[in-house]
């Protein structure tokens, strides 16, 4: 028992050490570019760098548009923590703002794809007629990417936005439905039994005795589809524009701020993070110990 | 015996398995009277599990009938209540919740008090009173079966099914779930069915055995009426002056009988025997007389 919390904190001390080796190695090779870029300029390149509409005597701030060194990127970032949720038009929104805008989108192609896949995969998991049948489509249909669907959503729906939420829709269904169908097929028969031999009606057959017993399986599978759900959002909003924290990736890779699109690239990890040990939790609590 | 039908009448059951040459079982007759205990004993492979579960409702025959209290057996009952091999909980309930669940299957309107009530009774009654907000898995597996006797009890079933409860149980164990579940059907008159491999468990609980030969063509080859005192204990159940007669005659059966009465050389309708009772010894005479009978038929 004593030697668990001396590797716990033998671990962290490690990764205390590696990310300050990180940080370390961004300093030098961002922080190395620096002075050479300080260097004054001849009054030639003054005066050409105003023609391209930079303003050299605005500070060093528009010299240095390659990598930014580990500082800047924590004023950037400390700079969107200090105020997530502001609204200066359609290519000006906080990080908070954003990520809302993922969220809901995720959130809500997630939820319609889970009440279509959890009564669906119990069907399938319940009559191998219907398995049968289903299977080819399935097979067909899940190794799409989900984005190859955007131009047929874009065209159908004529909406940018629900073309997002259909994208999130039809990647997470897949996952839901076959390890819903996998754990209801998989309902142990003597539990099956038990409950013919009380005449148990099928209605409270499925929500009493087969839903409890495949639930595991089920958050399996909502898990998985979360996951795959949160890495399509960036891609999809890339691509569609407006809104979004793929968006924002995006527009600030126009803008050519890399403190912004690391700073993304960060909090999208991060939520990604917070989403699945989310589905963790869910799953350990429906987890039974047979 | 008088001419009304028992309480469970089985008649002519047999059960084939489409493609197999044989059916596992034909020609199986028997009765049981209502408070009475019935264990079955046979080797594996003669149908027993099937028998039991074409009792329950649970599979069908393929030729044969099963009444109960006058009733076609059609399907599944909380007529009868089921005692699985394994012990069938459902891992993600409390034992409370388990028991619940049966007794909310029976008794639909019954408040949450009444169930509770009824649930707690017979926790009780198989001595888990301590473990009732217990996960199963938290539970040894003589525990685990006392739990699944309890729910098979809860429901009040007119017949009680037990599919070889105690299989997996040690031998210490298994003794004391035995002096209780006599003790339960002695408390409740609980007609009871049930599968065994185990000779002196047979003989310490049943009040009638029924011997089964060998499958494939397995039949009920005799009906041991156990002429031990119905007040039967493990512990002085050695010193019966006729254990010996009744272990022996099924020891007999099962090691040289069985195999020769197989493939439909058992009679359909068997003949009953009170070993150290009746005058005849050992009845294998009649069974080999029936044997060269069908032999000359073939």
């Amino acid at each position: 028992m004593t030697a668990t919390p001396g590797l716990r904190w033998r671990a962290a001390l490690l990764s205390v050490l590696l990310f300050a080796l990180l940080v370390g190695v961004w300093q030098l090779a961002t922080g190395g570019a620096a002075p050479a870029a300080a260097k004054p300029m001849t009054a030639e390149e003054i005066e050409y760098a105003k023609l391209l509409g930079k303003d050299p005597s605005a500070g060093g701030d528009g010299a240095k548009s390659g990598f930014p060194t580990p500082a800047q990127f924590g004023r950037g970032a400390l700079e969107h923590l200090g105020k997530p949720f502001y609204d200066n038009g359609p290519n000006d929104k906080g990080i908070g703002l954003q990520l809302g805008y993922s969220l809901g989108r995720v959130g809500l192609g997630f939820l319609l794809a889970a009440l279509v896949a959890v009564p669906l995969g119990f069907l399938i998991g319940m009559s191998p007629l219907v398995y049968r049948a289903l299977d080819p489509f399935i097979q067909v249909l899940k190794p799409i990417s989900p984005l190859a669907w955007m131009p047929l959503a874009l065209y159908t729906i004529k909406d940018s936005s629900i073309s997002g939420i259909f994208v999130i829709f039809i990647c997470s269904v897949w996952p839901m439905l076959l390890n819903t169908a996998f754990g209801v097929a998989g309902v142990r028969r003597e539990w099956l039994n038990v409950a013919k031999t009380l005449e148990v009606r099928p209605l409270r057959k499925a929500f009493e005795v087969i839903l409890p017993a495949a639930a595991p399986t089920i958050l399996t599978g909502m898990r998985i589809s979360m996951g795959i759900a949160w890495l399509v959002i960036v891609a999809a909003e890339m691509l569609v524009g407006g809104t979004g924290i793929g968006y924002f990736v995006w527009n600030e890779w126009n803008n050519l701020s890399l403190t912004n699109v690391l700073f993304a690239i960060l909090v999208i990890g991060l939520v990604g993070m917070t989403l699945d040990a989310a589905f963790g939790r869910l799953q350990k609590a429906v987890t039974y110990v047979d | 015996m008088s001419t009304e039908p028992p309480f469970l009448q089985v008649e002519n059951l047999a059960k084939r398995y489409p493609g197999a040459a044989e059916p596992v079982f034909d020609g199986v007759n028997f009765g049981i009277a209502k408070g009475e205990f019935v264990c079955i004993i046979g080797h594996s492979g003669c149908g027993k599990t099937t028998i039991l579960n074409v009792l329950a409702g649970l599979e069908q025959a393929s030729v044969g009938h099963v009444f109960m209290d006058k009733r076609e057996v059609a399907g599944p009952s909380l007529e009868r209540g089921v005692v699985f091999q394994g012990h069938a909980l459902m891992p993600w309930l409390t034992v409370r919740r388990n028991i619940a669940f049966a007794v909310r299957s029976k008794w639909p309107d019954w408040t949450a008090v009444q169930v509770d009530a009824q649930v707690e009774k017979y926790v009780t009654l198989v001595g888990l009173g301590a473990a009732i907000d217990k996960k199963p898995a938290q539970l040894s597996g003589g525990m685990k079966q006392r739990v699944g006797i309890a729910r098979a009890f809860a429901i009040e079933p007119k017949m009680l099914l037990l599919d070889e409860p105690f299989g997996a149980l040690d031998a210490l164990t298994r003794g004391t779930i035995q002096d209780e579940l006599l003790r339960i059907c002695a408390e409740t008159h609980q007609t009871v069915f049930m599968i065994t491999h185990d000779v002196d468990e047979a003989i310490l609980l049943a009040d009638t055995i029924l011997l089964m030969s060998n499958g494939p063509q397995a039949r009920v080859a005799e009906i041991v009426r156990n002429p031990l005192p119905r007040a039967r204990a493990r512990a002085t159940l050695h010193h019966e002056p006729l254990f010996y007669a009744v272990r022996n005659h099924l020891v007999d059966f099962l090691v040289s009988r069985s195999k020769t009465l197989s493939h439909g050389q058992a009679p359909t309708h068997p003949p009953e025997v009170r070993p150290g009772v009746d005058s005849e010894p050992e009845p294998v005479p009649p069974a080999t007389h029936t044997r060269a009978a069908l032999h000359r038929v073939a």
